[in-house]
């Protein structure tokens, strides 16, 4: 709610930190968790009005409604190849880009861990 | 949630409120068969259901941690006879409803609970339709049912107590409030509000203000969370002016003649949100 896009000059998401994509991440091709932040921030910005920060409240900003709300759970759900469902499908999980990526990297790391036995 | 007493619901018609009561039933794990005429209009509502029942659990609308039963959908009335209610979601024909009642009431137990989710036609009318008028009952569900809990319960003078019980024992175990009224045409909610969204559309036509003024009017002064023309869209233009014209019929009362706008607006294809456009613009 206080993150008013007028201030928004993202201190949080330094771009130093992209380069080290490469190495950070496994021998997957999977993003690590600026470059999801990223496209999320991309893909809102394709979709809302108003500015999004990382730590912006989408809902209580009045940015996404909560009918547009579960076209951000399949926008996650097919960009980021994972599945959301049961416990996880809350508007908590949604309500920033950060918690987004969180969860994003949650899934997959379950993922991960079930299948690399 | 709540323990499921084998509740076997069939849902008569996939449109708007009949795929959004299959949407809360299942959400609540109560097992569906829903009929339509229309193999595609089926198809597209089994989509529609899984979405809405993920929205549903999304706003914390329905839970999360239960399984839901599979949906049957059928073109054959046939496949209703085990039910141990049927919901009614038909058109607002006063003569489509008639038939389909008449054909359904008859392939179930005696004492199944029929439930009518008509807009206005009072419940007396249609259960003089069905095989059995005893137990008929009218259980207006708001749009989309999911998500709005309180339901407009209408005992006709025929009903039993028997047929409402069970009725208000379905709904309970779909976690909604149930308010037991009178029969009548538009029962409460309708006789009030189709009224007031004729005036709404009327007061456009006329020039006296613009659906944004109008609504802006209710929200702002009023405290109401949504217009009366974006709630006109939301039920569906065509839906309103058959409800208009049951009522008009019913009542003899001009005011519910639905006015030359609204009418445009339908005989235009602007049926609101579910085609895109009514009074506002929803980008289709």
């Amino acid at each position: 709610m206080r993150t008013d896009p007028v201030q928004a000059p993202t201190p949080t998401t330094p771009p130093t930190e992209r380069d080290p994509i490469a190495v950070s991440a496994t021998s997957s091709p999977q993003q690590n968790t600026t470059e999801i932040e990223t496209g999320l921030l991309a893909f809102l910005e394709s979709r809302v009005k108003v500015p999004v920060d990382p730590e912006t409240d989408l809902f209580a900003s009045g940015a996404v409604t909560s009918l547009f709300s579960l076209e951000l759970v399949v926008h996650v759900e097919t960009a980021y190849g994972v599945a959301v469902g049961g416990a996880d499908l809350t508007l908590d999980n949604f309500r920033t880009v950060r918690a987004m990526t969180a969860l994003v990297g949650r899934l997959r790391a379950d993922t991960t861990g079930g299948t690399d036995a | 949630m709540t323990e499921q007493h084998n509740h076997l619901l069939a849902v008569l018609g996939a449109g708007v409120m009949g795929t959004g009561i299959t949407a809360l039933a299942l959400g609540h794990g109560v097992p569906v068969v829903l009929v339509d005429t229309d193999e595609e209009i089926l198809a597209r509502a089994a989509q529609d259901v899984r979405r809405q029942i993920r929205q549903g659990q999304l706003l914390g609308k329905l839970p999360r941690d239960i399984r839901h039963p599979e949906l049957r959908t059928v073109t054959d009335l046939d496949a209703i006879a085990p039910a141990t209610a049927v919901v009614e979601a038909v058109v607002e024909l006063p003569a489509v409803k008639a038939d389909v009642l008449a054909r359904a009431s008859a392939l179930v137990k005696p004492g199944t609970p029929v439930i009518t989710n008509t807009s206005g036609i009072p419940v007396d009318e249609l259960a003089g339709h069905c095989a059995r008028p005893e137990d008929a009952v009218g259980a207006h569900f708001m749009n989309p049912p999911y998500l709005i809990r309180t339901v407009e319960v209408i005992r006709g003078p025929r009903s039993t107590d028997d047929a409402l019980g069970r009725t208000l024992a379905l709904l309970a175990d779909l976690d909604r409030e149930s308010i037991v009224v009178g029969d009548g045409p538009g029962f409460v909610i309708n006789r009030v509000l189709q009224r007031m969204l004729n005036e709404s559309a009327r007061i456009v036509q006329e020039g006296i203000a613009g659906p944004e003024e109008v609504d802006a009017l209710f929200r702002g002064c009023l405290g109401h969370t949504t217009g009366p023309l974006a709630t006109a869209d939301l039920i569906g233009l065509d839906n309103v002016a058959d409800s208009l014209r049951v009522l008009h019929e019913r009542t003899g009362d001009a005011g519910y003649e639905p006015c030359r706008l609204l009418l445009d607006k339908v005989a235009a294809g602007d049926h609101g949100r579910k085609t895109g456009r009514g009074f506002f613009d929803y980008g289709s």
